[in-house]
């Protein structure tokens, strides 16, 4: 047992202590590198062996990153599924009263901007963070302080979102497109409704968090696959993480200016969007949906990602047709930024317009199609085993494929003006967000979590939520589609006797509470997974799937990687167990100066907090002095952004720093 | 490969798949959503002008508020600024700090000219006698011009204002004696921030201003 040293900082634990230290330890530890303990700080870094809260406060693991997004995506999908229930509640019957008309708006609001943007966003995003680096052969992503930074600016825009309800007018009451001119500050319901306020600065600093988490995805893609590990033998969940990490990119922008003029006129008095004033609403329709609609495949193709691998693994067969899910994924990300104004066919754009948009839209089904074929065409002749991921799997192309059956139904301009703004369209949208994306994401966690927590889950459980989610869900959203046909209108409160709806109401939210159940019962045995040590442990590779991840135990060291894998194809761990000698991976020989791994760091957290406290600052800066005057106080908002620019400042002279550690040649 | 690996591993700057280095790939796909950041606004301002052409139902002209000659020449300072940053970028890769300095001091005295007229610009608009232009009202009548005059160049003079922070933070580092041909990559991706101001600049000049006169 030789442990490499040259080190000559006092502070260097000598090897033999160490070795007494950590004789029940397999792995071998050498204190921080000197020049990182040179710097004097004022927080002082916390060092590599620190656990508990500060851990997870500090910490720049994307392994746990992950699971912190994933916790709290979780916690508020709970919150965002509550919501559901009590609009469904609401509709029950004709004239019901547990929701008013303007509690009834806000929940909706609240449901879709949390449902998009707190929890399947952020659960694709704790899948980027976990999965991706390991599908690649990297020890972490690009920029790990920056990671903590997205992390912590998505909690402090969840926080903010839902500090919403405590203040002037409460919660937003909108909907999650903030229509102009609902957000008139003339036209509030409630004077001095903070609401939309709360809404735009919440989106902001969500959008910081995506903005960032995209970069450093993109980054890490492009620059740290292993050797040999070529774009083109890139798993198809990597490769969606890539392409929707693009489309977040050029997609966010649009709905930050949109938000930057809207916070502009609601704060400053400028006209953006006020049409008594020459303001055109008609205009943030646009800037909201060149956002809105690349959001859809944002929401959608991590879970596709998944299903791509999760279809090849239940059926034991490679991929049918890699090339083709990959450019059909590039195509929809593309031709997502030439579609949007098929969300506004019936506000009179001309015929021009509604009709390039309309044959677009038509265009865009096929990209979608073939990626369809392709997971039937994978699945054709194999030997397919119903685990509870493959169940979710098949789950989510059926319901998909509704979803997308009436998304082509939309295309048609003429059909589209008579499903515009009917419970036809919840039906459809419901069908891609949940049947697609929501059942993709379970359909992850079912088959990853054994990854990240070591321990298999019940199959008997997943079978049950599996089969509770899909009733519920179908019992749910099904008969909105006849709804919408006979004339309910979607985003009112209530109906009267005599339409005909009662009944199918009643279905629905019969429906909603056992999707509801099955939910809570699914994110149960996902936190029970965690702590329950009577479950089977996992091993290496329980399914005997194909990528890289799987080469690596359960769960995984903070290394990753002992020794950074050689690749030498696309199904790298499958090809390990049953390929020819040529494919097998090979391992670069272990290094004399270890595996070395970034310190953990304060200051994503405090500039995260600088960011809340700016926005927060921003929403209280104005206030009515006793005489009736407007005041604006800066205070506030300039200390929090000092505090900001301060934390950016520390991070970038405390540099990514750095420990070795010295795993044995196959410890991973 | 591993060779090459170990010896990076002693500078901490990682070997990257495609030899680009890590900051410089994040650099630029921030600099493409930036352009769509730009887009935004240029787009928004070009509809408004076109389809809110008159003001108080007189056709609106901007030129009686604009002074193009200070606009000119700022641009002028701005373009020269970015002679400076690239000076300032070959300084620090042939390691002779104290051009690189100078480079810097410069990059940041033209930056802030450019600043320095844009809010004489802004207060000289809001202040016009009888052509008051404000962020809702042109001489008086509401309208969009001042919003999406004011919020566009403002993003602009808002990046400046970063890029000139940013490079006085690195004059401030070139005197604590550590800066060394180590940070030129550094400074490149600062450089490469400050080009893409200049440019966006380049293209608000001629849509924003200059077009008012080619009418």
């Amino acid at each position: 047992m030789l442990i490499y040293s040259d080190n000559p900082d006092p502070t260097f634990i000598e090897p033999s202590n160490l070795q007494i230290a950590m004789a029940t330890e397999s792995i071998k530890y050498l204190a921080p590198d000197a020049d990182n303990k040179a710097k004097t700080q004022v927080f002082p870094r916390p060092g590599q062996h620190t656990t508990g809260l500060v851990d997870w406060l500090t910490t720049i693991d994307h392994k746990k990153i992950g699971l912190m997004y994933g916790l709290t995506a979780l916690f508020f999908l709970i919150i965002g599924g509550i919501e559901a229930l009590l609009i469904r509640s609401q509709l029950w019957d004709h004239n019901m009263a547990v929701l008013t008309n303007r509690e009834y708006n806000q929940m909706f609001t609240m449901h879709g901007t949390t449902m998009v943007f707190l929890v399947i966003m952020p659960l694709s995003a704790a899948f980027f963070n976990f999965i991706m680096p390991l599908q690649i052969g990297a020890r972490d992503v690009a920029f790990p302080r920056m990671n903590a930074l997205s992390l912590w600016c998505f909690v402090g825009g969840g926080i903010i979102l839902n500090l919403s309800w405590f203040f002037t007018g409460g919660s937003p009451a909108i909907g999650w497109f903030g229509y102009a001119p609902l957000t008139d500050t003339r036209f509030a319901e409630v004077i001095g409704d903070m609401g939309p306020d709360f809404w735009i600065f919440s989106l902001q600093i969500l959008g910081v968090a995506s903005l960032l988490a995209s970069f450093n995805f993109i980054t890490t893609i492009i620059n740290m696959r292993a050797p040999g590990m070529t774009m083109m033998r890139l798993p198809v969940f990597t490769w969606m993480t890539l392409i929707v990490s693009f489309l977040i990119i050029l997609a966010f922008p649009a709905i930050t200016i949109a938000l930057v003029e809207l916070m502009f006129d609601r704060t400053y008095g400028t006209n953006f969007y006020d049409f008594l004033e020459g303001g055109k609403p008609h205009l943030w329709q646009h800037l909201f949906w060149i956002f809105g609609h690349p959001e859809v495949y944002i929401l959608i193709l991590p879970a596709m990602g998944i299903v791509s691998e999760v279809i090849p693994v239940f059926s034991r067969k490679p991929l049918f047709g890699y090339g083709l899910i990959v450019f059909s994924g590039a195509i929809i990300g593309f031709m997502g930024f030439a579609v949007w104004s098929h969300h506004m066919f019936t506000t009179g754009m001309g015929v021009v317009a509604t009709s390039a948009f309309a044959m677009l839209t038509m265009l865009i089904a096929i990209p979608t199609g073939v990626k369809i074929f392709n997971w039937i065409g994978t699945m054709w002749g194999g030997r397919i085993r119903f685990d509870t991921p493959m169940l979710f799997a098949l789950g989510f192309i059926t319901m998909f494929m509704i979803g997308g059956f009436t998304g082509i139904m939309h295309s048609s301009v003429p059909i589209d003006a008579q499903h515009q703004d009917s419970y036809f369209v919840v039906a459809h949208f419901h069908y891609v967000l949940i049947g697609g994306a929501l059942f993709g994401l379970f359909c992850g966690f079912y088959f990853w979590l054994p990854k990240l927590t070591g321990r298999m889950m019940s199959e008997k459980v997943g079978k049950f939520v599996f089969t509770l989610m899909f009733l519920g869900f179908n019992l749910t959203f099904f008969p909105m589609h006849y709804l919408g046909m006979i004339g309910q209108p979607r985003r009112t409160h209530t109906y009267n006797e005599g339409h005909g709806f009662e009944t199918w109401n009643q279905i629905a939210t019969v429906g909603a509470f056992i999707l509801g159940v099955g939910i809570a019962i699914g994110v149960l045995q996902f936190i029970n997974s965690f702590f329950n040590k009577k479950l089977k442990p996992a091993g290496k590779n329980p399914w005997d799937a194909r990528t890289l991840e799987w080469t690596l135990s359960s769960p995984v060291k903070e290394y990753n990687f002992a020794r950074t894998p050689i690749i030498k194809a696309r199904d790298q761990a499958w090809e390990n167990n049953y390929g020819p000698k040529e494919n097998h991976s090979e391992k670069e020989p272990l290094d004399d100066h270890g595996v070395h791994m970034p310190d953990r760091s304060w200051w994503p957290l405090i500039t995260a907090l600088g960011l809340l406290g700016l926005a927060i600052g921003m929403l209280f800066h104005r206030t009515i002095d006793p005489s009736g005057e407007l005041v604006r106080d800066y205070t506030y908002p300039i200390i929090a952004g000092a505090v900001a620019i301060l934390g950016m400042i520390m991070w970038a002279l405390e540099g990514p720093g750095g420990y070795h550690l010295f795993p044995k040649e196959d410890e991973e | 490969m591993s060779d090459a690996s170990a010896h990076a591993l002693e500078h901490h700057e990682p070997v990257t798949s495609t030899g680009i280095p890590n900051k410089k790939v994040l650099m630029w796909a921030f600099l493409g959503s930036d352009c769509m950041f730009f887009g935004t606004l240029i787009s928004t301002h070009l509809i408004y002008r076109k389809i809110s052409a008159t003001v108080g139902g007189n056709f609106l002209d901007i030129r009686d508020v604009f002074d193009i000659e200070l606009t000119s020449f700022s641009t002028f300072i701005l373009l020269a600024s970015s002679l400076f940053m690239a000076l300032a970028v070959s300084a620090i890769h042939k390691g002779n700090l104290n051009s690189t300095r100078w480079m810097l001091f410069g990059t940041i005295i033209f930056g802030a000219i450019f600043l320095a007229c844009q809010v004489y610009e802004f207060t000289h608009f809001i202040h016009a006698p009888g052509n008051e232009l404000t962020l809702s009202t042109y001489r008086g009548e509401p309208h969009v011009f001042g919003s999406t005059f004011y919020v566009l160049t403002g993003t602009h003079g808002t990046h400046v204002a970063i890029g000139v922070f940013w490079l006085l933070g690195w004059l401030a580092y070139s005197f604590t004696g550590k800066m060394s041909t180590a940070h030129a990559l550094d400074v490149e991706i600062c450089g490469l921030y400050w080009h893409f101001v200049d440019i966006v600049w380049i293209i608000i000049f001629p849509v924003v201003y200059l077009m008012e006169y080619a009418l």
